[in-house]
């Protein structure tokens, strides 16, 4: 007796992305290719100050030394890096749009498709601020004038090469050198624009910040470039999200996010990420390798990162805190979803410096298909970081029996007054738990939703309220299908 | 109209023959039991019923309410008021007991064509339900099953039945693992939802819950079959002789 009413797994996986398509605007690239000319030329576009060149070109130059790392649990063919064209921008009348109006209609209908209104969100004053970047460079921009009321910044970043360069100068590169990592040195050299956000001190950000990315021309690398300054006693929350439209080729994404926070400031960033992760295959789908980093700077501070990773063919993304500061704490909440064929290898770095500093990580991985779903984590405490705590929680679910989840923590102590906690589980839903929620009335994408929200709720709690609904909806259309 | 017509059901599990020609018919307002040995079928036949894809129905018709329970998924089959007590329900970490039945509760109302129940509505469901089962609120408050003692997740059972006001009960084996008290409460909780319109299927291994849930009828299943019926005199008759006229010396 076989039961056709519930949707197959197939039948799902073939579901056309929901926010596949294209949009019509002739983007004004640079071919395909890299070499010190083209990084120039970018630098130039962008009528950027000469040292902002010539780090960009030091970068370049370093990167041309490096290998891809290898180590990951992520397999993928060889990118050709000289096929990648890094620079598109919307074309656009010679001065930037002031306001939503003289905003490209096309772009503001594919926002709207995105689900982001802009409109209503400047109409619902003080909810949100939204620095929208299409592709590579900023469009829009709301709540400018009420934030710079505060003395706060929160532009594009070319935008504050232009007005702050000091500002640029001074944190730029302080947290992930260009030398950092192969995909960090490449964004150096290319990155094409991304946030800035500037909180001076004792000024309590009174909305969230957020950006929503988005890839669009065909076969064009995003590199994006984030910088976020809490000085002291400073708070903001930034919300990062994202979706992208469907492709045949991949697509490499390395974006770099650096956060400060100075002496008794507080920085929350969270990320909700769905980026093309490919079809059932493996065909096509995003290649998302991302350097974030935290520096808990002066003492008190605190810097939480929260994820909510569905998206992406590849996902490599460590977001870690360098914990310098006495008394900081590090977060890092995440949930890690992969389905079909999609790879993660994703976790966190706690570094530990300052004394009596703190951090927390719960990571929720879960997989389903035949994804494979690694958390890698490094908790360090350096000598001089006396009485450290670090609690480190890694559960991982499994969906179907064709996927895998994979730990590795790696633990680095060097001073004994440390305390270092780690827990890991793995789950299964079984077919038998999913029967039981079929016979109290609840179909079977109902019950695995349901179960997977059970599962991520701790790290749910962690998000702002509106990301957290939109985070739980994610879930639910990336699993869709795993069972059954 | 029947309730519940089962016409020579045919069942295998694992490619194994269990089920070998069951016929069975419940009218509303019936109480049935099931007695007989360990591995004669018992559950397998509420899984059927139910609808679990682990089990394969080979060959005859099952007719629930009218409806063939070919046409109907398990979640259907739940929504259409058929409900099982399992005889080893599953714990579901992560979930609060509160939320599972609401979001169960609100599944079936939606299937039925009723109106949602809105969180303040819904407690007051609980409370009147509590009255008719008692259970403990930290039970509720708990994920689903999660740590609960055997006899806690029978009550458990027990207690979603009431809330979601099935036409059809199967409990199996819903009084194993129950204490003395704890039977009584759960029977009477049964009891307290008999009416008219709705019908039991008692799977049992002991009289002594037929003392409480006064069966109409009692069948005696052994290797896949129905092998006797009659009415509640019959489980006393085999509490006395046991299955070993129909089993032989060998067992099952
Ligand atoms: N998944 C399975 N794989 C193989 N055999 C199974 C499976 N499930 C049940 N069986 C077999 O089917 C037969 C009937 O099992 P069932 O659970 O229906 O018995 P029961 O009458 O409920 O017994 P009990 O009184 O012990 O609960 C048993 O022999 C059992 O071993
Ligand atoms: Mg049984």
């Amino acid at each position: 007796m076989k039961i056709e009413n519930e949707k197959s797994f197939d039948e799902i996986a073939e579901k056309e992305y929901k926010y596949g398509f294209v949009t019509d605007i002739e983007s004004d690239s640079l071919p395909p290719g890299l070499n010190e000319e083209i990084v120039r030329e970018i630098s130039r576009r962008k009528n950027e100050p000469e040292w902002l060149t010539e780090w960009r070109v030091k970068a370049f130059h370093h990167w041309t030394t490096l290998e891809q790392p290898q180590w990951a649990k992520v397999e993928f063919p060889p990118i050709d890096y000289q096929a990648v064209s890094y620079y598109s921008a919307p074309k656009r009348k010679i001065d930037a749009p002031k306001s939503l109006d003289e905003v490209d209609p096309e772009l503001l209908e594919t926002y709207e498709k995105l689900g982001i209104p802009l409109r209503e969100q400047e109409v619902l004053a003080g909810v949100v601020a939204v620095d929208a970047v299409f592709d590579s460079v900023s469009v829009a921009t709301t709540f400018k004038g009420k934030l710079e009321e505060m003395g706060i910044i929160f532009c594009s970043f070319s935008e504050a090469v232009k007005d702050h360069p000091e500002l640029v100068k001074k944190y730029l590169g302080s947290v992930v050198p260009y030398k950092d990592n192969y995909f960090a040195t490449l964004n150096s050299a290319v990155f094409s624009d991304g946030s800035f956000c500037y909180v001076p001190p004792g000024v309590r950000c009174p909305m969230e910040l957020s950006t929503y990315f988005r890839i669009n021309a065909a076969n064009t690398g995003q590199f994006e470039r984030t910088l976020l300054i809490a000085d002291e006693g400073a708070y903001v929350s930034y919300l990062e999200g994202c979706t992208a439209p469907q492709r045949d080729e991949n697509q490499l994404h390395a974006a770099v996010v650096e956060l400060i926070a100075h002496k008794d400031a507080k920085i929350k960033y969270s990320t909700v990420q769905n980026w093309y992760p490919g079809d059932k295959d493996g065909k096509g789908g995003i290649y998302n390798f991302v350097t974030k980093r935290g520096h808990c700077r002066g003492d008190n501070s605190k810097i939480s990162w929260t994820q909510v990773e569905t998206g992406s063919a590849i996902t490599w993304k460590y977001p870690s805190c360098i914990l310098k500061g006495d008394n900081s704490v590090g977060e890092f909440y995440s949930v890690a979803v992969t389905n079909n064929m999609q790879q993660a290898d994703t976790g966190t770095k706690m570094i530990h410096i300052g004394k009596n500093t703190k951090s927390t990580i719960v990571s929720k991985g879960i997989s389903a298909g035949r994804a494979q779903n690694s958390y890698r984590g490094l908790v360090r405490v350096q000598e001089t970081a006396e009485n450290a705590r670090n609690f480190s929680q890694c559960d991982s679910m499994l969906i179907g029996d064709q996927c895998g989840a994979h730990t590795f923590p790696y633990i680095d102590i060097n001073n004994p007054t440390a305390q270092v906690e780690h827990e890991a589980t793995t789950t299964k839903i079984g077919e038998d738990q999913i029967f039981y929620c079929n016979q109290r009335g609840l179909d079977t994408e109902e019950a695995v939703n349901m179960i997977v929200n059970g599962f991520c709720k701790e790290v749910f709690r962690e998000l702002p309220m509106e990301f957290a609904v939109e985070a739980q909806k994610l879930l639910g259309i990336s699993l869709e299908g795993s069972v059954g | 109209m029947a309730l519940l017509e089962i016409k020579d059901l045919h069942a295998s599990v694992a490619d194994k023959p269990i089920l070998k020609g069951i016929n069975l018919t419940i009218n509303p307002g019936e109480v049935h039991a099931i007695m007989g040995p360990n591995g004669s079928g018992k559950s397998t036949l509420s899984n059927v019923l139910a609808g679990n894809e682990a089990y394969e129905k080979t060959a005859g018709q099952v007719l629930f309410d009218g409806l063939d329970l070919d046409e109907l998924a398990a979640h259907e089959r739940a929504c259409a008021g058929m409900f099982l007590a399992f005889q080893y329900p599953v714990e579901i970490p992560g979930i609060s007991n509160m939320y599972f039945l609401k979001a169960a509760v609100n599944a079936v109302r939606k299937y039925r064509g009723q109106e949602q129940l809105d969180a303040m509505d819904f407690l007051d469901l609980v409370e009147d339900k509590k009255k008719v089962v008692k259970i403990r609120d930290d039970l509720l408050e708990r994920a689903v099953n999660s740590g609960f003692s055997g006899g806690e997740k029978k009550r458990n059972e027990i207690f979603q039945m009431a809330m979601l006001e099935p036409k059809l009960g199967i409990l199996d084996e819903t009084d194993s693992g129950l204490d003395i008290d704890a039977l009584r409460i759960v029977s009477d909780g049964v009891n307290a939802l008999r009416g008219p319109d709705r019908g039991f299927l008692v799977i049992t291994h002991y009289q002594r819950l037929l003392d409480y849930i006064v069966p109409d009828f009692v069948h005696v299943l052994v290797k896949g079959q129905i092998v006797k019926s009659g009415g509640k005199e019959l489980a006393l008759e085999l509490e006395n002789e046991g299955y070993a006229s129909w089993v032989g010396e060998e067992g099952v």
